[in-house]
């Protein structure tokens, strides 16, 4: 196996380390195909209180409650998602807690189902007009260096940073 | 029914270090009438998001109460998060409804529970380990005893009355409520 195929299948192995790295404590999910190894990966580790949502935008109280305790969090979700969460990201921004959001991206490359192409095609606009930094990656290479360095921009500054996971880096869904 | 100033006044009474938040409209003035406490995290928006900040504060802080006091419309609009901490069963968290059956805030439009949507069958279905309704003020004192000694993920419904209150309007500007309560925190930690 060469390196690029040992990252390609590694990536969430990836962001794992750096949520050990920066000690991510709390992870809040709604269940996803792109991030189920690294969702496993999070409840195996003892470390970390993994929380199975209902919605996402319950994942953005659950980071705030999380830092007014004294623990770093981070949310998985896919880009729809992002759409159930807008109203309730004004708690970040008014209270400058930092967030971790890490997005599996749907409607872009090779989408199969349209019906996920109008919340797709507008995620990273919305997340920019809520505030966050946004970040893609469509590299299995680029997973680690680049969610290492929203970890830090987080966490460090107390700023919402938002990782696009690009359809192209997850890999064509499978239907059949 | 409860005076519902006189229902928080009890259940906040010799509150030690609780770590309480409260949910956006009333329960917030209801809070911070009882006087202003540090470890208050008082909610001005982000309706239906109250439990869910219950809930990451009960894990990163196992070792302390958390209550959630909110209202009836607030809890409504986050119903789905009673199911998420059912799967948690966090052991120090209480949330307390102050149920009017109202929308205060927005002109007295009734909501669901003054329908008869029951939110401790609710939170019981959801694997709350224990959930009550109270409506007399006679009863304040164990709804105090649950909230400091009583397990969780506890919800207990407070049938209060639904005539206003005074405000009693505590900060709000978010960053200086939340660095206040941090370093509260940090303080007895």
């Amino acid at each position: 196996m060469d390196d690029r195929t040992k990252s390609a299948l590694h990536w969430p192995d990836a962001i794992h380390a750096q949520f050990r790295r920066v000690g991510i404590r709390q992870v809040g999910y709604v269940p996803d195909a792109g991030h189920s190894r690294l969702i496993e990966l999070c409840v195996g580790d003892p470390n970390i209180h993994d929380v199975v949502l209902t919605t996402e935008q319950e994942g953005v109280g659950l980071v705030a409650g999380a830092a007014l305790g004294g623990q770093r969090a981070a949310l998985l979700m896919q880009s729809s998602g992002i759409g159930n969460c807008i109203n309730m990201f004004s708690l970040l921004k008014n209270c400058g807690f930092p967030c971790l959001i890490l997005i599996t991206m749907r409607g872009e490359f090779a989408e199969f189902n349209p019906w996920q192409v109008p919340m797709g095609s507008i995620t990273e606009a919305s997340l920019k007009l809520c505030g966050f930094l946004t970040c893609r990656v469509d590299e299995p290479n680029d997973v680690e260096d680049t969610v290492g360095g929203g970890c830090d921009m987080a966490f460090n500054g107390n700023l919402p940073v938002a990782i696009l996971l690009s359809q192209r880096l997850i890999g064509r869904k499978q239907w059949n | 029914m409860l005076n519902r100033r006189e229902f928080v006044r009890e259940l906040l009474l010799d509150r030690k270090d609780l770590l309480v938040v409260s949910g956006l409209g009333s329960p917030t003035y209801d809070v911070a009438a009882c006087g202003d406490h540090p470890l208050n995290f008082y909610l001005w928006g982000a309706m239906g998001g109250a439990a869910m900040i219950g809930l990451g504060l009960a894990l990163a802080q196992p070792g302390r109460r958390v209550l959630v006091l909110t209202g009836d419309g607030e809890a409504l609009m986050g119903l789905g998060s009673l199911a998420t901490i059912g799967v948690k069963q966090p052991g120090n968290l209480v949330i307390v409804v102050l149920d009017n059956q109202h929308y205060g805030e927005t002109g007295m439009q009734p909501s669901h529970t003054r329908a008869g949507v029951d939110l401790v069958a609710v939170a019981r279905a959801c694997r709350f380990t224990d959930g009550l309704y109270v409506s007399e003020i006679g009863a304040a004192g164990r709804v105090r005893d649950l909230v400091h000694n009583g397990g969780g993920p506890i919800l207990v419904q407070a049938r209060i009355a639904s005539d206003d209150a005074p405000r009693v309007l505590p900060n709000r500007d978010g960053h200086a409520i939340k660095l206040r309560f941090m370093e509260a925190l940090s303080a007895i930690c």
